[in-house]
């Protein structure tokens, strides 16, 4: 009995059914800009999910790259090659592929550490407005404190600790791991407020309450029940932390603290790139800081319809 | 008032603490010290010393102590790779970094104000739709992507403005400053707006929507029915009651800016205290890194406390309410 959601008749598939229900649809269908974000946002996710496949070289695949290939401007201009639409860079790689494959790796980086912000704030979150007290005060002045510093400052200390801590050819190796991990860490207050705040509200609503009367163990009231409905500004959030998180991601590769030149990311490539800017070569680093832009400028314009969708006020 | 005081002083030296305390382990972390100061052809018995003279067999806690002490008077020791102290060091291009911060937080606030007030104003007209679309294109465009871009036009394509380096600087003391020559500001340009782009659309949009609420209020109604003109209402009445916020939040961005300079000194080579940060973070060069961070904490630090004094004592309301510090957005 304990076990079934039916005794607040608010579980998760109801939570995200409701989520997407009438108004919010009814809302996309009336902005073209929105419409034409998403649609753009699901190109990128389409070409990193299947980037092998589509992309019409293989730019780590040194067999089929050769010199004779390299500083190939994009194809409709003077000298360019029609096999290369964007151009290639100094080795010979194709740049609309690099592109891909690039995108790829941000999309992937990006997820990770929005999951693991998410994850690791929205405990936070719950734990802090469920339980309250000295708990509560300690993580909210944690939280304060982290929110008073650009989570791009947060996010290098944590690369700097954790780079530091490892010596060369780890540092290789765990490059995935460390980027998510200071993107992550550098990110969780935003889903930890807010959680917290719809908490505090939820907890002494009376379907809670019932469900302590009949004995349901804390965890459990916060996992099935205090949980499906907080989730939904988390979304919002979520959404709006994917943009920042690869701009994070790109910003620490372009420093040269994120993805070695081994395994692009669009930072690493608008890094590598922009050495050849002056001797005319701007295709190397151009296109990538477009695709970057592009697809930050969808998932933040979709972001932004999220949140006025959600919120009543603005209706 | 007393209380409050202690308690975010409190606050503020327990954050520095704790930005002291990874700051130090990343000296421990960081390969050994001793191997970083001496070459290969020092002996056992000279390494022995050395770690003894430096302390390092000392327990934890006195080893964290020191560092404290030494941080306390500016001591962050010597760079490995550039031999030098690292005061000095920062000292050196801490000009740059500052002239670059105030001219970009100028050209943030005398743009993002008035964009923002039209907005707010005009809210339906075409223009201030466009002023909003362009500026959320401003936040989606990361930092060093403005500057790659910037720099493609104008250097690069029109060859009108240098692309790296601060130009010809003039040395005041110990201070060199580039707002002296032409050349250095026509270096200065590229990078100060690169920089405050960002900032300029929070303004902004921060000002947009403090004015949508001002124009709401009944004494704004109440200056319209008494036949005040446009002008006085919107710039007598109502931007005067946005400003705290805004003068708050632009506050706190001088000690942005001083962090996203990271990135802007590094697309432009600007020789401030970013570019000496990244550069020792790729050869791993601790004493800096340490340094610069506790330095930069300590800027923020001081910023928030004299932010949240200011805000407590420009708005009676916030002596009832205690407990939370000043409102900010994120």
């Amino acid at each position: 009995m304990a076990e079934t959601p039916m005794t607040t008749g608010r579980g998760w598939t109801d939570s995200i059914r409701r989520f997407f229900d009438g108004d919010i649809w009814h809302s996309f269908t009336r902005s073209p800009v929105t419409m034409v974000a998403a649609g753009i946002t699901f190109l990128y996710f389409f070409m990193a999910a299947f980037g092998p496949w589509i992309a019409p070289h293989n730019p780590f695949d040194l067999a089929s790259i050769t010199l004779l290939d390299a500083s190939l401007p994009p194809a409709w201009m003077e000298y360019g090659d029609p096999r290369f639409w964007l151009g290639t860079d100094i080795q010979g790689r194709d740049v609309l592929s690099a592109i891909i494959y690039g995108s790829r790796v941000s999309l992937l980086i990006g997820f990770a550490s929005v999951i693991l912000s998410l994850i690791l704030g929205v405990g936070l979150g719950l734990i802090s407005g469920f339980v309250g007290g000295a708990v509560d005060a300690f993580i909210m002045r944690v939280a304060e404190i982290q929110l008073s510093f650009p989570s791009i400052l947060i996010a290098l200390l944590i690369n700097g600790v954790l780079r530091g801590a490892m010596d060369i050819q780890d540092q290789a190796d765990l490059a995935y791991t460390v980027l998510i991990l200071s993107i992550g860490l550098s990110n969780w207050v935003q889903y930890a407020r807010t959680v917290r705040g719809s908490t505090m509200v939820e907890r002494n609503k009376e379907y809670v309450q019932a469900a302590h009367v009949i004995g349901i163990r804390p965890i459990l009231i916060m996992w099935r029940h205090i949980l499906p409905n907080v989730l939904g500004p988390v979304l919002v959030i979520a959404t709006i932390q994917l943009a920042l998180a690869i701009i994070a991601e790109a910003t620490l590769s372009f420093l040269g603290v994120g993805l070695p030149p081994t395994e692009p990311s669009l930072g690493t490539l608008i890094r590598v790139g922009n050495d050849y800017l002056f001797s005319g070569e701007w295709w190397i680093t151009i296109f990538p800081g477009a695709a970057l832009a592009i697809l930050v400028l969808a998932v933040n314009l979709l972001g932004d319809w999220l949140r006025d969708a959600l919120n009543p006020k603005l209706r | 008032m007393v209380s409050f005081l202690i308690r975010r002083v409190v606050q503020a030296i327990l954050v520095m603490l704790a930005v002291a305390f990874l700051s130090f382990s990343m000296f421990n972390y960081a390969g050994d010290p001793v191997n970083n100061m001496v070459g290969q052809e020092a002996s056992r018995e000279d390494r022995a010393e050395l770690r003894e003279r430096l302390g390092l067999n000392d327990p934890f806690p006195v080893q964290f102590a020191r560092f404290v002490g030494n941080a306390i008077q500016g001591n962050f020791g010597i760079s490995y790779q550039l031999q030098r102290p690292v005061a000095d060091l920062i000292a050196e291009r801490m000009p740059a970094t500052l002239e670059l911060v105030l001219v970009s937080a100028i050209l943030a606030l005398s743009t993002g104000i008035p964009l923002g007030v039209y907005c707010g104003i005009a809210r339906h007209s075409w223009l201030s739709r466009f002023f909003l679309t362009i500026s959320l294109v401003g936040v989606s465009l990361p930092t060093f992507v403005i500057g790659i871009f910037l720099i493609y036009i104008f250097a690069v394509t029109l060859g009108v403005l240098p692309s790296f380096g601060r130009g010809g600087v003039v040395e005041l003391g110990w201070w060199k400053t580039s707002f002296l020559t032409a050349d250095g500001w026509r270096s200065l340009i590229m990078p100060a707006i690169t920089l405050s782009l960002f900032q300029t659309t929070l303004i902004m949009r921060l000002v947009r929507a403090e004015m949508l609420e001002v124009m709401r209020t009944d004494y704004i109604k109440f200056a319209r029915a008494r036949g005040l003109s446009n002008r006085a209402i919107n710039f007598g009445h109502a931007l005067k009651n946005t400003l705290v916020p805004v003068i708050t939040i632009a506050g706190l961005n001088i000690g942005a800016l001083i962090a996203f300079s990271i990135i802007t000194e590094t697309v432009f080579q600007w020789p401030g205290m970013g570019l000496l940060f990244i550069q020792a973070v790729s050869f791993a060069d601790v004493p800096i890194m340490s340094g610069y961070l506790v330095l930069v904490a300590l800027v923020f630090v001081t910023i928030n406390l004299i932010v949240d004094l200011l805000y407590y004592a420009v708005d009676p309301r916030l002596k009832v309410d205690r407990g939370t510090s000043a409102g900010r957005i994120a």
